[in-house]
């Protein structure tokens, strides 16, 4: 029995058996093409057509959703896409396409949106039939998310929307975007709304993705044109000038502290995946030679690896304590930790891989001779997305130094 | 095996913590730490064991210097996860006394079977004890003595003994004829003598102590055995002290950024003081994660203490060392003083850095562990 299952209630024994025959029935053969590191890095069809199906058939089997009313397209159960997760990371099945979606547009939706809008949208969110994308920061709105200029002027029962949203992962896929922008010009908080927006069916009528090529040469951002795009006002998000209360829901769950259990799978081994973690680090160490021994054998570098190995369980053991109320000064001061710590601890790790790797840092994925396929030094490149995405790290420093330690606001 | 979610940190942990911390915030806030340690300021002062053997005694008579010990031996028998948190409450108030050593001393006589009863039998009586296992050189390896014994007899010395004026029981290892030995030894018993160390922590005592034809009872004739098993918890027992230490250098550096002004705002209003304080936090809380988790692996999943306390010690060293330097560059001018509290804890932070290994003599084990030895 593993460790988790020995805590699951009835309800999750059965689940838990449940999805284990299921996945080991039905679980997907092998991707015909190479996949990405991250659903963020989808750049064909083929990888979305693959990733896609393995979404919905998890879905239809009730892998999906499961903590959501069954009302809107959801499992109807308590506490159990935790079980879920964990049996589809213990099968390696392969990541979910629909990453924005599930993780961030569909709790927002839930606790913000009305119910036809919820009862529309989530069935066909949570089966991967329709990607979500996020649109947040723009030109002059990143780090001060609050100062988005998209601006919805209001026409009868219609908003038309202008404005330009950057960073938009998966913007070429989605059919859904969830949208931050101003109604109000003269309030910088209060003057935001928040709205979902159909782009795919507007493509060319209001709506203009272009693809963003990332410093590793990657694409799978995109910048998003709206362009007198005209949207029904029953697609908006709560109330009118809530639009900042809504995103914090959203950047909650992005951040791994919301409250609804993300579905996550993709624990997949194969040349495609790679993981940025002090155990790989290990072996890249055991391989690389450095002055004739292998880089392992510098008590130097051993010393480096041992403090991302605690680095790493450290962050492993912020979560189980994060449960431990009688162990936590502050409720969120745990939570607010994740994404800070586990984006700059894989950055580090990243780092030292490619001192590990010596003059063979140099080589990337192109070249044959290049240790574990050139995937460090396309690591480390992405990690500064990591420590940039979803709030820099400069942003987390500010929100646990305010929200935690109760210093002065930064302006 | 599985360990607890909760790391078996359950109810009764929590009100020991919860009552430990209202014990000290009642009756032993900074200022009279400070008033009963810093009397002297000259650097070449003697270290003179100031402490509160008033509410020490409280403390043995509410059962806390005897949690670890089993309840076989008319102790407690409570698990590391509880006593972590209980050390953790005494690192926060820094109260000088002999807790940790007599922890120490429960944990070695623990691993020696029956014949470490009747010793435990006395600490859980209400005697304290300290570890005399380390020598001239501050070997830090359980196999290094200076401490011999012929004949039933100690003689030779031992060194870094903590706490060593505050007990009066001494466990000792010594080579004898029979291998590495542990011996029980009255501190005032007949050729023993103590000498106190001139320290920079104030909180604590340290001495060398000489033995010239101790009689001595022995204990074990395995104490490498017997110390090996016991050094996990060590390990993560005087970690949990400098996570508490570490946590009174946040909270008191974040009161004073918050009041403190400059440029017509508080000092925490800018980011370049503000940042720092965030780090110093994670920190902590890594470390504190590693301590709790190591005191659970020690009592329900061994295979793992030995790894897991050695990050945990690793860990807490290197918050100690940042949390120290930041809690006294962000108090600015005030913060180099003798009057600002921020030395007692700088210095006890310090002191804890080194004892029973640094960050770099854990981590070296811990690649051991986990790469191993490579040609």
């Amino acid at each position: 029995m593993s460790d988790q299952a020995r805590k699951d209630t009835p309800q999750q024994t059965e689940f838990r058996d449940y999805c284990r025959d299921w996945l080991q029935q039905n679980r997907p053969s092998e991707p015909p093409v190479r996949l990405p590191l991250s659903p963020l890095e989808i750049m064909t069809t083929e990888q979305l057509d693959y990733l896609q199906t393995w979404q919905k058939s998890a879905y239809d089997a009730g892998l999906i959703g499961c903590d959501y009313p069954q009302a809107v397209g959801g499992g109807g159960r308590t506490d159990c896409q935790r079980v879920a997760n964990e049996e589809m990371i213990r099968a390696r099945t392969p990541f979910l396409p629909n990453v924005i979606g599930l993780g961030m547009a569909a709790p927002t939706v839930f606790y913000h949106g009305q119910e036809a809008l919820k009862e529309r949208l989530l069935p066909r969110l949570f089966s991967g039939e329709d990607i979500w994308c996020q649109g947040f920061s723009e030109p002059g709105a990143g780090s001060d998310l609050a100062n988005v200029q998209t601006f919805a002027e209001r026409s009868g029962d219609k908003w038309v929307i202008n404005g330009h949203k950057v960073w938009t992962s998966l913007a070429h896929f989605a059919e859904w975007m969830i949208l931050l922008l101003r109604t109000d010009k003269s309030h910088k908080y209060d003057g935001l709304s928040y709205f979902v927006v159909p782009i795919r069916s507007a493509l060319g009528k209001g709506v203009t993705v272009r693809p963003l090529i990332k410093m590793t040469g990657e694409t799978g951002f995109n910048e998003v044109i709206f362009d007198n795009l005209e949207v029904d006002d029953s697609y908006r998000l709560d109330e009118l000038g809530k639009g900042w209360q809504v995103a914090m829901t959203t950047l909650l769950h992005e951040r791994g502290a919301g409250e609804l259990q993300t579905p996550r799978a993709g624990g997949m081994k194969s040349k495609s995946t790679h993981a940025t973690n002090s155990a790989n680090l290990i072996d890249l160490a055991r391989e690389c030679v450095r002055d004739g021994k292998p880089a392992a054998a510098d008590p130097l570098l051993r010393d480096r690896i041992m403090q991302q190995v605690i680095r790493e369980a450290g962050l492993a053991q912020n979560q189980r304590r994060a449960r431990v109320p009688a162990l936590l000064d502050h409720p969120m001061r745990v939570q607010l930790q994740n994404k800070l710590l586990a984006s700059e601890i894989a950055q580090d790790t990243a780092a030292l891989a490619l001192e590990v790797e010596g003059a063979s840092a140099s080589l990337y994925m192109g070249d044959e001779h290049a240790p574990a396929g050139g995937q460090w030094p396309l690591a480390y490149m992405n990690s500064y997305g990591m420590t940039i995405a979803a709030g820099t790290s400069e942003v987390q420093r500010n929100i646990l130094g305010e929200r935690v330690l109760g210093l002065p606001k930064s302006k | 095996m599985a360990q607890s979610d909760n790391f078996g940190f359950g109810e009764e942990a929590a009100l020991l913590k919860e009552s430990a911390r209202k014990f000290l915030g009642d009756n032993f806030p900074t200022d009279r730490l400070h008033a009963l340690v810093a009397g002297d300021h000259t650097p070449e002062r003697m270290s003179d064991c100031a402490w509160e053997q008033g509410l020490w005694q409280q403390m043995v008579d509410l059962g806390w210097a005897m949690l670890a010990v089993p309840e076989k031996a008319g102790g407690v028998g409570m698990p590391l996860v509880a006593v972590a948190g209980l050390v953790e409450e005494l690192g926060r108030a820094a109260f000088p006394c002999p807790l940790m050593s007599t922890l120490n001393s429960t944990y070695v006589l623990s691993a020696c079977g029956d014949a470490g009863l009747p010793a435990l039998e006395e600490i859980a009586g209400g005697s304290a004890a300290t570890l005399a296992i380390t020598n001239r050189d501050g070997s830090w390896n359980a196999a290094d003595t200076d401490v011999h014994c012929r004949d039933g007899k100690l003689s030779g010395s031992a060194w870094y003994v903590q706490d060593a004026r505050k007990v009066s029981r001494l466990l000792v290892s010594a080579h004898s004829p029979a291998g590495l030995s542990l011996y029980w030894v009255a501190a005032d018993a007949p050729g023993v003598t103590i000498l106190p160390d001139a320290i920079v922590d104030l909180t604590r005592d340290q001495a060398h102590i000489s033995f010239e034809q101790v009689e001595a009872t022995a204990v074990s004739d395995n104490a490498l055995a017997a110390l090996h098993q016991a050094m996990p918890a060590i390990w993560t027992t005087l970690a949990a002290d400098m996570v508490g230490a570490a946590e009174w250098q946040l909270q008191t550096t974040v009161e004073y950024a918050s009041t403190r002004q400059q440029f017509d705002h508080p000092l925490g209003f800018f980011q370049a003081v503000k940042h720092p304080l965030v780090d110093v936090m994670i920190q902590i809380d890594q470390s504190k994660s590693l301590v709790y988790s190591a005191a659970c692996a020690i009592a329900e999943e061994p295979a793992r203490a030995l790894q897991d306390a050695h990050m945990a010690k690793a860990s807490a060293s290197e918050t100690a060392a940042y949390a120290s330097g930041r809690s006294v560059q962000c108090h600015g001018g005030i913060g180099f003083t003798w009057e600002c509290f921020a030395h007692l804890y700088f210095k006890r932070q310090k002191h804890s850095q080194m004892l029973w290994g640094d960050a770099a003599w854990h981590r070296s084990r811990l690649a051991q562990l986990l790469i191993g030895e490579v040609a």
